[in-house]
């Protein structure tokens, strides 16, 4: 009764023209818990929305990252009887653009001073260390003359730990052995040199570069075809085993996000409905009256809906800044590396909010509508 | 009376209990759900991180180095070691048998193929495609085609038993051959089913079943090495450490769990004259990526559950400040407030009890559809979730009840009677 008759008694000395505006905001403001209340379920769910919506962009940029962990995708790899150009590396370099990790490796099959092959290898260590983040070594080579053996090599070429010897095509050289390298697979057999060490010493280009290249696999094919055009006399290859497996996981999860996400915006879009509904179900005295007093009803549609819009876009925008926060804190805690605000995800939850707001406000309109105002005003 | 009560206000209202138990319904079936995801999606991940292929290689134990570049071997094929064919089928007796997705069992040789005109050193590699094997009563199906799924052929898979090949595609069009045409392998006619594509050394071999390989290196039941794909637990501080300095204790735990070191050690048990050891570009990984999707979905199922658990008080506050004239005439009528209050809390925990049954039910089935959508598999609901889930929708029906009774209560009823509140 209080606020009808505050209402009231300023509504007399009211200017005509903002009389929807005023209207508008003394519903809100004389009705202050119902409306918070509702502006909070809105906030709710906008918030919600947009953690998933960013999330569900960001987590395969996020996750690509953790999978390059697998390795090289591309390898360019000499034709048969052929030799990369000199300039090889800094061509592929040039071609990825700073967006991924080129290694080059030159192989030679050496001799211990016993007599017994092995693989040695010539790389860039310090890029090795970057591209093959599983390798289990006990030290990395700092010297020059510095060797990593490979677990099985150990055996044949220096079981003490002491200097040993290699020879290739009568060439020697003396080794240090820096530490010991575990990977399971056939880089246990070999023995790696710096590549500065292995040139000098067999004078043996390299012949592979690894690839570690950023992105998603349509830009690794297009880096595959670039690298074909520049490097002609390479096969360049990329590696099925990782490339296929990374987009299985991947789409799997993000399948899984998406039906995820799907589950809880529709339970968040509920939680608005039923909360606005209820506000707006709660308010039919008002509309009864302003029905009564012989306002249209269209106009009497346009006011709720108006309120709903406004209430739909507040809840929107700052949902959205709760939201961008809480995908913040996620992508810290699961990543290590915050999530990027996505402003493109905006317009997607303002469109969304105002239309969940309007739908929640119409429902019950359309109910009120076959109602007289006067079964309204009895209380019945 | 109180029971009446009840029973009235269900009977009399239809519409708003079941607007409530809907919202209550759709709640805890999203909050199951997604609770039956989080749990299962590490196995079901870990399924998937498969496609990477084998994480774990068995040699024998006394074998001389590998000679390999780039994927070609260039030991002498009379060189080295070999496991036996025969202790392969004893790796489904290992205690951690179900976790072994499959393995394949690989034999390089050295044979010289005639094309055009002249002689060729090329490498054949043996192995099993998908070979049907027995281990006690046990039948199972393994090979190349589970553990390096990434490997395609054009044409067909050649029959384990057969004496036919599949050529690696660079290799295909060196020769000039497709599949159905004729190769002549060490002096003997064989048919090519297929072209291969692997993106690996493969590429530019021959690829044959295990026995053929066998039958031209003159070694029956000769495997150089084994690739076995295992789903493992990701590695922690007691996966790393050397079970020789273990007491019996621990021992036991590390041997019981599905580590990758635990499941090496167990492939060496059965396989005589052995040694496996992990490939760490799988394995290691595999725990990196499988722990990062297992947060995020942790994290996304905990915005779901708060989603809910909003959703489903919001709905029943909606509903009982609907009622607050009915309170008033309650009070009225000389209803104190704790009478009053233990009535809207017992219709709120019945309607929680039908809905979480219900919701229940719901999110069961919502699981099932999601895992048979994505993962091909149906992800199974634990029953013991069930009155856990049943006490947390009735749980955060009382709480979103709470407040809106409290205010219902404390309101005069004159207000309340006059529509006024």
């Amino acid at each position: 009764m209080r606020a009808v008759a505050e209402s009231s008694s300023r509504r007399a000395g009211a200017p005509h023209p903002s009389m929807f505006l005023r209207m508008l905001v003394r519903a809100t403001v004389l009705r202050r818990g119902r409306a918070a209340s509702a502006l909070l379920a809105m906030v709710v769910a906008a918030a919600v929305a947009t953690t998933m919506l960013n999330l569900y962009v960001d987590m395969q940029t996020k996750l690509r990252k953790e999978f390059r962990n697998y390795g090289a995708n591309v390898v360019v790899v000499a034709k048969e009887g052929q030799d990369l150009p000199g300039d090889a590396l800094a061509r592929v370099q040039s071609v990825l653009g700073g967006r991924g990790l080129a290694v080059p490796f030159a192989y030679v099959v050496a001799r211990t001073a016993a007599g017994h092959p092995v693989v040695v290898a010539g790389t860039d260590l310090e890029q090795v260390r970057k591209l093959d983040g599983w390798w289990s070594v006990t030290a990395w080579p700092s010297a020059s003359n510095d060797a990593l053996i490979g677990n099985r090599a150990v055996a044949l070429a220096s079981p003490e730990g002491k200097p040993f010897e290699l020879s290739f095509q009568g060439r020697n050289v003396e080794l240090n052995q820096a530490g010991v390298l575990r990977t399971g697979a056939s880089e246990d057999s070999r023995v790696y040199i710096s590549l500065q060490d292995f040139e000098s010493w067999t004078g043996v280009l390299p012949s592979t570069i690894e690839i570690a290249a950023a992105g998603s696999p349509e830009e690794i094919n297009g880096i595959v075809e670039k690298l074909t055009r520049t490097l002609p006399s390479a096969q360049v290859q990329p590696v099925r085993q990782v490339m296929e497996g990374e987009a299985r996981v991947l789409g799997k999860t993000r399948d899984t996000m998406l039906a995820a996400s799907a589950l809880i915006i529709l339970t968040a879009a509920l939680c608005v409905l039923s909360t606005l509904m209820g506000w707006v179900f709660d308010r039919r005295r008002d509309f009864a009256i302003m029905k009564a007093l012989g306002a249209s009803e269209r106009l009497i549609s346009g006011f709720f809906a108006a309120e709903a819009a406004v209430l739909g876009a507040a809840g929107a925008l700052l949902g959205f800044a709760v939201g961008v926060g809480v995908a913040a804190w996620i992508g810290r805690v699961n990543f290590h590396a915050p999530v990027v605000p996505r402003l493109n995800v905006l317009p997607i939850i303002l469109v969304g909010s105002v239309a969940v707001a309007l739908i929640s406000a119409a429902l019950p309109m359309w109910l009120l509508q076959r109602v007289q105002p006067a079964v309204i005003l009895r209380g019945e | 009376m109180f029971v009446r009560l009840v029973y009235e206000s269900f009977r009399r209202q239809k519409r708003r209990k079941f607007l409530a138990g809907i919202a209550i319904t759709l709640g805890v079936a999203v909050a199951t759900a997604m609770i039956a995801v989080a749990t299962d999606i590490g196995d079901k991940i870990s399924r998937e991180l498969r496609s990477y292929g084998a994480n774990l290689l068995v040699t024998p134990q006394d074998d001389t180095l590998d000679l390999q570049i780039g994927g070609v071997d260039l030991k002498p094929p009379s060189d080295g070691a070999y496991l036996n064919e025969a202790d392969l089928p004893k790796i489904r007796g290992t205690f951690w048998h179900h976790n072994i997705v499959g393995f394949a069992p690989m034999l390089p040789v050295n044979v010289e193929v005639q094309a055009e005109g002249r002689a060729a050193d090329l490498t054949l590699l043996g192995t099993y495609f998908a070979k049907p094997l027995t281990f006690g009563k046990e039948n199972f199906v393994t090979g190349v085609k589970i553990t390096h799924p990434w490997w395609k052929v054009q044409g067909a898979w050649p029959d384990d038993n057969s004496q036919d090949v599949v050529l690696g595609e660079n290799l295909a069009s060196k020769l000039d051959r497709k599949a159905g045409d004729q190769i002549e392998i060490a002096g003997t006619a064989h048919r090519i089913s297929g072209i291969l594509s692997t993106g690996g050394a493969e590429d530019g071999q021959i690829v044959a079943p295990l026995s053929l390989a066998q039958q031209i290196l003159g070694t029956p039941g000769a495997v150089r090495r084994l690739y076995v794909s295992a789903m493992t637990k990701p590695e922690d501080a007691l996966a790393r450490r050397d079970p020789k300095t273990m007491n019996p204790e621990l021992f036991d735990r590390w041997y019981c769990s599905p580590y990758v070191q635990s499941i090496a050690y167990q492939l060496q048990e059965v396989i005589p004259h052995s040694h496996a050891e992990q490939i760490r570009q799988v394995a290691q990984n595999e725990g990196t990526v499988l722990s990062r999707i297992k947060g995020l979905m942790l994290l996304v199922t905990l915005a779901a559950l708060i989603a809910s658990a909003l959703a489903v008080s919001a709905a029943m506050a909606t509903a009982i400040f609907e009622r607050r004239s009915e309170v008033g005439l309650m009070k009225a009528l000389g209803g104190g407030g704790a009478a009053i209050a233990s009535l809207f809390l017992a219709e709120a925990a019945l309607l929680a009890l039908l809905g979480g049954v219900a919701g229940f039910a719901a999110g069961a089935l919502l699981a099932r559809v999601i895992g048979r959508s994505i993962f091909n598999s149906s992800i199974t609901i634990d029953p013991v979730l069930f009155p856990f889930i049943l006490a947390m929708a009735v749980v955060v029906t009382f709480a979103g009840s709470a407040l809106a009774i409290r205010r219902a209560v404390k309101l005069d009823p004159v207000y309340a009677l006059r529509g006024e509140a």
